[in-house]
């Protein structure tokens, strides 16, 4: 979305943890279209950094190819970021994300480039548990080319134009939990509240943290007859229990809420708190598979926390890679030299 | 985001990989591949081998896309060029593409033993550390061409609070990384990723050359594992009392060694383990030769070539000669 952005900032401007103001988190003005539900999600992008403090050249944007993957240009401005190719983010994150353990890697995605195009690079980052968060802007159709269904096009919701979709759709929730991912929630761009603390703890969680973000396309897909338009969507929404996210280094007091009913620490000692007694058990994967399928057969959607693994152990963890990044290693620490290829030789002999 | 890798592949994971040489060619991400040839097209005879992949390689990608080849000619060469394939990498900013194939990837090679020199140092191209964007007053620029040869400066992620960040992609854009859709800006750029590509030709590993041992004006030219066979056919047609002066290419842009060679001869016979002859045209296009002289001997039955077929085939071009085959003639391979 193109707007002016207000330069005057109050003095008083709040800094966060690590002294940065909300606009050290921002990136360039929005050429999305006005009330596209990504820009919304780039906003809770923005305030989950600022909330949480990271240091912005500590994070990596990475994307695909779509109008979701656009985004990453308008948020943390200070960050280094890759717009790679269609469907194609996950190898690229693996990639950056093996040659530097240290820093966060956000990667934002849409639903063609993940569901469809993107499916088989998906399945393994899940199962590879990557350290990233993996944020589906999923707006059932393909937003950047002109409105065409997409994979996550549910059986007879129509886009502008008209046609209903006869094709099942693929729920990318389910397979996330079916594919081993350590994290897993959905969310709505329309509901700030809910999705800045997910983001915060999936930022923190370590391991593949994938949120499924339901994100209207206003121009292509925002009809009564579609189910991924903002009407749909408020009307059929449930949600998990509410959630706080405690980060680590704050007092466990300064954002308590009283009648929380279940605490879940994650990897570096932030908390998840849950605040309603439900059916759903986030700790248990096939708990959470029957939770989505039972709203989806009553026809409601559910978001929030879906499921989280606390103990989880990342990519890195597995393939027991060094801890320094690749690009500080030097010839001392790769190169065998020619005493160990002499005896490569001689063994040969 | 530092160093970066590509496994290994056969043939048809060159194919698949196209789009993402593309990208990288065009973010200029370092990336080594090795390319094990083997007989295509698709699956082709995928146990046999060929040197089928020149094309596809040198060209990879939709859109004015060029790719560094190094192609090495038995396992020593193999071993040295991955070594130095990764220096070239990072120095161009580039994918770099081993052409081995599968006679050298997966039959036994005789070769010396492999060397390592532990003086050797990595050459990590040109980074900007922290102090250099420290020390730094103008606005840095990722592609910005400091230094007139194609090849800007990088930096890498998460060395510095403030500077040096910058959001990269296969979309057009300006010098500091910006998204554009300038006409201008974008010709400046594949411009100066053109110039790059002349920078990489005097990069790449030089030819070899070997003199007759009588002043000639036919030349051959060979390369990767057709090496062996092919100097054994030059003894052959010398015995024969034909000359010819050879070159065995080690590397892709072609340096002025490559044309040079060329210009000194009347007639150059391109020896090519494929059926088009993708070596013989390469050099016909980037080195703009006329085709006339350039002749061809083409082996493609997915078995390894020859000496006697080869050294047969040019005697028959250059008139005369006494060589006997041994074996009968296979398919696909010419009189
Ligand atoms: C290999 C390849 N195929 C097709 C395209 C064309 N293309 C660009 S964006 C897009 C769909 C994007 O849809 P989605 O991922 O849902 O993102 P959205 O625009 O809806 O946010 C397609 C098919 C492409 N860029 N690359
Ligand atoms: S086409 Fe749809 S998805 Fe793309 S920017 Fe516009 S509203 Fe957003
Ligand atoms: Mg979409």
């Amino acid at each position: 979305m193109s707007y002016i952005r207000p330069e005057f900032r109050h003095p008083a401007s709040k800094t966060n943890t690590s002294g940065f103001t909300r606009k050290d988190y921002e990136g360039a003005l929005s050429t999305l279209c006005a009330g596209c539900g990504h820009d919304s999600v780039s906003n809770a992008i923005i305030d989950s950094c600022f909330e949480l403090g990271v240091w912005p050249h500590r994070v990596a944007k990475i994307s695909g190819i779509g109008c979701s993957s656009k985004t990453p240009t308008y948020f943390l401005g200070k960050s280094h970021g890759f717009n790679s190719v269609h469907g194609r983010m996950p190898s690229v994150a693996t990639g950056a994300n093996m040659a530097n353990g240290e820093m966060a890697y956000i990667g934002v995605s849409g639903d063609s480039d993940t569901a469809s195009i993107g499916l088989g690079q998906f399945a393994h980052v899940a199962r590879r548990n990557l350290n990233m968060v993996y944020i589906v802007e999923n707006n059932g159709c393909y937003g950047l080319t002109k409105g065409q269904d997409s994979a996550t096009t549910d059986v007879g919701s129509s886009s502008k134009k008209g046609d209903p979709n006869p094709y099942e759709a693929v729920d990318l929730c389910s397979m996330a939990l079916q594919l081993g991912a350590t994290f897993v929630a959905r969310s709505f761009s329309g509901d700030k509240e809910q999705l800045v603390p997910l983001i915060k703890a999936a930022i923190t969680h370590n391991g593949f943290a994938f949120i499924d973000v339901i994100s209207p396309c206003v121009t292509f897909n925002n009809t009564p007859a579609s189910s991924k338009g903002f009407e749909f969507v408020r009307e059929h929404r449930e949600a998990t229990g509410k959630m706080d996210f405690v980060p680590v280094r704050s007092e466990i007091t300064t954002n308590y809420e009283p009648g929380f009913v279940k605490e879940i620490t994650l990897h570096y000692g932030s908390v998840i708190h849950l605040y309603k007694d439900d059916k759903l058990d986030c700790t248990d994967r096939n708990s959470a598979l029957r939770a989505i399928q039972e709203h989806d057969e009553k026809g409601r959607i559910l978001t929030g926390l879906l499921y989280v693994d606390p103990d989880s152990r990342d990519f890195h963890k597995v393939q027991q890679t060094v801890k320094q990044p690749l690009r500080d290693l030097n010839e001392e620490d790769l190169c065998p030299g020619a005493r160990s290829l002499n005896a490569i030789n001689a063994s040969l002999r | 985001m530092a160093r970066a890798l590509l496994p290994p592949l056969l043939a048809p994971g060159l194919s698949l990989m196209s789009e993402f040489l593309g990208l990288a060619y065009f973010a200029e991400v370092p990336a080594v591949l090795f390319d094990i040839q083997r007989a295509g097209p698709s699956t082709g005879m995928p146990t046999r081998t060929q040197q089928s992949d020149i094309f596809a390689a040198a060209y990879a990608s939709h859109g004015d896309t060029k790719h560094v080849l190094l192609i090495p000619s038995d396992p020593k060469e193999c071993f040295e060029m991955s070594a130095e394939s990764f220096n070239l990498a990072d120095r161009l900013q580039t994918p770099i593409i081993l052409m081995s194939d599968l006679d050298l990837g997966m039959n036994d090679n005789l070769c010396e033993p492999l060397e390592w020199d532990d003086e050797r140092a990595y050459d990590r191209g040109k980074v900007f550390s922290k102090e250099d964007l420290d020390d730094m007053s103008e606005r840095y620029g990722r592609y910005l061409d400091i230094d007139g040869d194609g090849i800007c400066y990088r930096t890498l992620p998460g060395i510095h609070p403030d500077k040096g960040a910058f959001f990269t992609r296969g979309t057009s854009r300006d010098e500091y990384a910006i998204y554009t859709e300038s006409g201008e800006a974008y010709v400046r750029n594949m411009e100066r990723l053109s110039k790059k590509f002349e920078t990489a030709k005097d990069l790449v590993p030089a030819p070899q050359l070997h003199e007759a041992k009588k002043a000639t004006r036919d030349g051959m030219i060979f390369y990767g594992s057709s090496n062996n066979a092919c100097l054994e056919a030059l003894d052959i047609l010398a015995a024969d009392g034909l000359h010819l002066n050879a070159m065995r290419i080690r590397g892709f842009p072609f340096s002025k060694e490559v044309t040079d060679f060329i210009e000194r001869h009347d007639r150059v016979f391109v020896i090519d383990q494929n059926r088009d002859a993708q070596m013989r045209k390469l050099l016909i296009i980037e080195c703009e030769l006329n085709p006339r002289k350039m002749l061809s001997y083409t082996h493609f039955d997915g078995m390894p070539m020859t000496a006697l077929g080869a050294a047969k085939h040019i005697a028959s071009v250059l008139g005369g000669s006494n060589v006997t085959p041994l074996r009968k003639k296979k398919a696909g391979e010419k009189a």
